[in-house]
């Protein structure tokens, strides 16, 4: 490439790259707006300190549905993140002992709920738990919420797995250790970052989960996706845009976490 | 954990998670798969009906109809559920709501009436037939709506009228806007993924961040981003507006229409192309392009003929997921889709939640599922002979 194709090149990406993230920073300086606009005010523009607030920040703070919302939130994630880390983590290490064939037709099954489009399992599942009487319940949100975020810790365990040696266990079994302490004290702290980055993906999963919880919430089960879902379709006010702000720094904090999980697993992986 | 059956032990190990997505995944499927060919409703309502007219050769008006039919009014009438068959009926044939009132009023106060002598459509053999198909637990009337398709009154299977086609133009519709929005991922993504792969340790971890941030926040956030950029008195508007670009009548319509739809769609979708594609290029041998460079062969030659070829595997995985993915999205059409930018999904929720033709919304997630089981079986297989897997 001559020089100006490659500065070309580079300025395309730029853009590609402004493409992808500057929409999320936008929101980042109009959640301070003190007026209801989804736009700049010209104060804010002349960075005047005046022109900036914290009254979204103050009202979701305040807001009891806010706030209900956010416990609903977490206390579904509480739930579905061990239970996903478990049932997901058994998986993985019970898939590689099966034989080809079973293995890929089980691999199948469990990746089913990552390929159905979600519309179509939240139809489903409203149609199954409504003669059950679960549709405005807790738990119906937890089954579906597992189902989507155990598939997740599968791969994530099922791709540490692939760089464990089976002799270890084997070394150990000779040494005398009975199986259940030798998956304890040698299985489990070698694939633990991947049950983390699993729990993680499954914790997000369900946190950010809008259509399972559109079906089968009621108003006492709205949780965070939901409570921005009305404020972004029925009465568009800006404290949407502290919250979304805030779930942004969320973000950028747990992919920091992830990236330093990940940097762990590659220097125990040198070290091995 | 037996060394010697590891295979029983891997069962179970497996068996919790599979028997879990059994039954709340796979048991839901079915469930709608179900629903889409099994409405017990009328039925229900109707069961002397039912059972009256399962043995009837159709032709003539039935002997025992008439009685089995006022036995089910006066039933559901005693019940109070004439509303609800009267509505439900209707959804069959408009028309047969009034013809159900009437009947209900009259045998209310006189039971013996005779059926045609309240009204003469009940001698009409037509609507016998139609009673006789609606009153059976088992229908595909559902799933030929969804095709817009319909039955007459003789058994044909024939087209809707004009009016009332909507369902293939939005099953077309929506693989032509996933079609789209994986050509124009494909179209910013290569590139991407390729500065990506070439960049050096640091430049590399921004731009993989830089994918990343977009890839794990909230749908909903993103959606919320993108509407206060483009819409009409939003963050593009009034800067356009401001630099006298456009006057205060030329705002850009670029949200709630198909437009903001397809540019929201991309962005979420971009990352699922990248991704793929750059653990692609990343292990590629940098030694296949400069072996064509020292050969000589012109930087493009050896792109179109050396690399763009080694990473088809990557366009080919990174295109099937954005398309597959773009044919059941949901949120983001409903969110900024506006009235023209929404796709076969949000169909399938508008009788879910709005219309309550629950029968209609399982038969068109029957067919979107079929279509995208279809596209994740054949495609990978498409692409492999058609050599397509360097």
């Amino acid at each position: 490439m001559n020089r100006l194709a490659r500065l070309g090149f580079y300025l395309l990406c730029g853009l590609i790259a402004a493409f992808l993230v500057l929409p999320l920073l936008v929101i980042v300086p109009l959640s301070f707006n003190p007026e209801p606009y989804f736009s700049f005010t010209p104060a804010m523009l002349r960075l005047d300190p005046m022109g900036w607030s914290l009254r979204w920040y103050r009202e979701i703070a305040e807001s009891a549905q806010w706030r209900l919302a956010l416990r609903n939130s977490l206390s579904i994630a509480a739930v579905v993140t061990p239970l996903a880390a478990i049932l997901g983590t058994m998986a993985a290490l019970g898939l590689r002992r099966l034989p080809t064939r079973p293995r890929k037709m089980v691999a199948v099954i469990i990746a089913s709920p990552l390929v159905v489009p979600v519309i179509l399992f939240a139809t489903g599942i409203y149609f199954f738990l409504a003669p059950l009487g679960l549709t405005q319940s807790f738990t119906g949100i937890i089954l579906a919420h597992t189902a989507l975020a155990a598939p997740y810790v599968v791969v994530t365990v099922g791709s540490t797995l692939t760089t464990f040696d089976e002799r270890l266990l084997r070394a150990a079994s000779i040494l005398g250790s009975p199986p259940l302490s030798a998956f304890l004290k040698v299985t489990l702290p070698l694939i633990a970052p991947g049950i983390a980055s699993g729990a993680l993906f499954a914790f997000v999963t369900s946190f950010d989960e809008a259509v399972i919880a559109l079906f089968l919430a009621g108003y006492d089960q709205r949780t965070i996706p939901l409570q921005m879902w009305s404020g972004v379709r029925d009465q568009l006010s800006p404290a949407v845009l502290a919250a979304a702000t805030l779930m942004v720094l969320l973000v950028t904090i747990v992919m920091l976490a992830a990236m330093f999980i990940a940097r762990s697993v590659r220097s125990a992986g040198a070290r091995r | 954990m037996n060394a010697a059956s590891p295979s029983r032990a891997g069962w179970a190990l497996v068996l919790p998670l599979v028997a879990f997505i059994a039954i709340a995944f796979l048991a839901p499927i079915a469930t709608m798969l179900l629903q889409s060919v099994h409405d017990p409703e009328i039925a229900d309502l109707m069961p002397r009906t039912r059972e009256a007219l399962a043995r009837w050769d159709g032709i003539s008006v039935p002997q025992n109809g008439a009685q089995a039919v006022t036995a089910d009014l006066r039933a559901a009438s005693a019940a109070n559920q004439i509303s609800r068959l009267a509505q439900r009926l209707n959804r069959e044939r408009s028309g047969f709501r009034a013809l159900i009132d009437v009947t209900a009023r009259q045998l209310d106060r006189n039971p013996d009436t005779e059926l045609a002598q309240i009204d003469p459509g009940w001698s009409d053999p037509d609507l016998w037939r139609l009673l006789a198909r609606v009153t059976s637990p088992w229908t595909g009337q559902h799933l030929l709506n969804a095709l817009d398709l319909t039955v007459t009154a003789d058994g044909a299977i024939v087209r809707q009228e004009e009016a009332r086609r909507l369902y293939v133009d939005l099953f077309l519709r929506t693989a032509w806007v996933a079609a789209l929005v994986t050509l124009i991922c494909a179209l910013l993504g290569y590139p991407y993924a390729y500065a990506m792969a070439a960049a050096g340790p640091s430049l590399r971890a921004l731009l993989l961040f830089l994918v990343l941030l977009p890839f794990w926040t909230s749908l909903l956030v993103r959606a919320t981003a993108w509407i206060v950029l483009l819409q009409r008195r939003g963050v593009i508007n009034e800067g356009l507006l401001a630099m006298g670009v456009i006057g205060e009548t030329g705002r850009l319509d670029m949200i709630y229409n198909m437009t903001g739809t397809i540019i929201v769609m991309v962005h979420v979708l971009l990352p699922f192309f990248v991704l793929p594609l750059y653990s692609v290029m990343a292990g590629l041998p940098a030694s296949y392009v400069r072996a064509s460079a020292s050969l000589g062969a012109h930087p493009l030659r050896t792109f179109a003929r050396v690399y763009l070829p080694l990473t088809y595997p990557g366009v080919a995985a990174g295109g099937l997921l954005v398309f597959i993915l773009s044919l059941g999205y949901y949120v983001t059409p409903a969110l900024v889709g506006g009235r023209t930018g929404q796709l076969i999904s949000n169909q399938i929720a508008f009788h879910m939640q709005r219309s309550l033709n629950w029968g209609l919304a399982a038969a068109l997630g029957t067919l979107l599922l079929l279509a995208v089981l279809l596209l994740a079986l054949t495609l990978p297989r498409l692409a492999e002979r058609g050599g397509l897997r360097a």
